[in-house]
């Protein structure tokens, strides 16, 4: 798994590549942790390039999504999320927790 | 039916999943039960590893997985304390944020993506036995 942090003007995307499992959601629920830390509560989490994501994965999500909406206007949302991983977040009901988008500049744009 | 033991560490929840993803490609699913084969096997393992495991260090995990006919069937055998999925509660899905509880979400998942979960513990062998399977449709 490979995070990537890329700064907008109103708020920080989150690249997520490889595999989110049991092993390796401690590494994204830091990079939202740290995020939060700086300030930052409006993040995207980008998809695109994701593989594979377990319930280890959604539990950082959920946690990051509560964390962010304590504050003003702060939220995770979701973009380009891969047909695999929208079915199980679906199943999970997890599509309702977040928004999502297509395309990087929409969910931008969001904030 | 191949066999193949593992650490019972997180580490190997890849190795896992290549296991019974080559077994199910050759088996003939398609991808997107492919995918969720892996699923929910990694939900098992991952249960097994942090709650039968908990706090032990040299935990074993030992997996089976087999096709027969039209039916691919998963096995994960441990040794650590009974984990019996039916006691834990199904999650709200209809919870909102504050409310939402994550866990149960893995062995929820696991039910909904195959299409059998058994759970057998035997504690004078000192094994638990999770069997899953899933049909071609």
């Amino acid at each position: 798994m490979e995070i990537t942090v890329q700064e907008f003007k109103h708020c920080d995307m989150i690249t997520v590549k490889g595999r989110v499992d049991s092993a390796t959601a401690p590494q994204l629920a830091q990079a939202l942790e740290a995020a939060n830390e700086a300030g930052k509560y409006k993040l995207v989490v980008n998809m695109a390039e994701l593989e594979y994501m377990s319930s280890a994965g959604f539990r950082a999500l959920l946690a990051a999504q509560r964390n962010c909406k304590r504050y003003n206007r702060g939220e995770v949302v979701l973009v380009s999320v891969p047909d695999r991983i929208r079915e199980a977040l679906e199943l999970a009901g997890f599509t309702e927790l977040f928004k999502t988008f297509d395309e990087p500049l929409l969910a931008v744009g969001h904030f | 039916m191949k066999s193949v033991q593992f650490a019972a560490k997180f580490e190997f929840l890849d190795e896992i999943r290549d296991f019974v993803g080559t077994i199910a490609r050759e088996g003939g699913f398609g991808d997107k039960d492919v995918y969720n084969i892996q699923l929910a096997t990694d939900e098992a393992a991952s249960n097994i590893i942090e709650h039968a495991y908990e706090g032990v260090s040299d935990g074993v995990l030992e997996l089976s997985c087999g096709m027969k006919d039209d039916t691919i069937t998963i096995i994960l055998v441990d040794h650590g304390e009974p984990f019996d999925p039916s006691s834990i509660p199904m999650p709200d899905l209809k919870a909102d944020l504050s409310e939402r509880k994550i866990g149960g979400l893995g062995i929820f998942l696991m039910r909904k993506l195959m299409d059998e979960v058994r759970y057998d513990s035997h504690p004078e062998k000192n094994s638990n036995f999770l069997t899953m399977i899933k049909r071609k449709r």
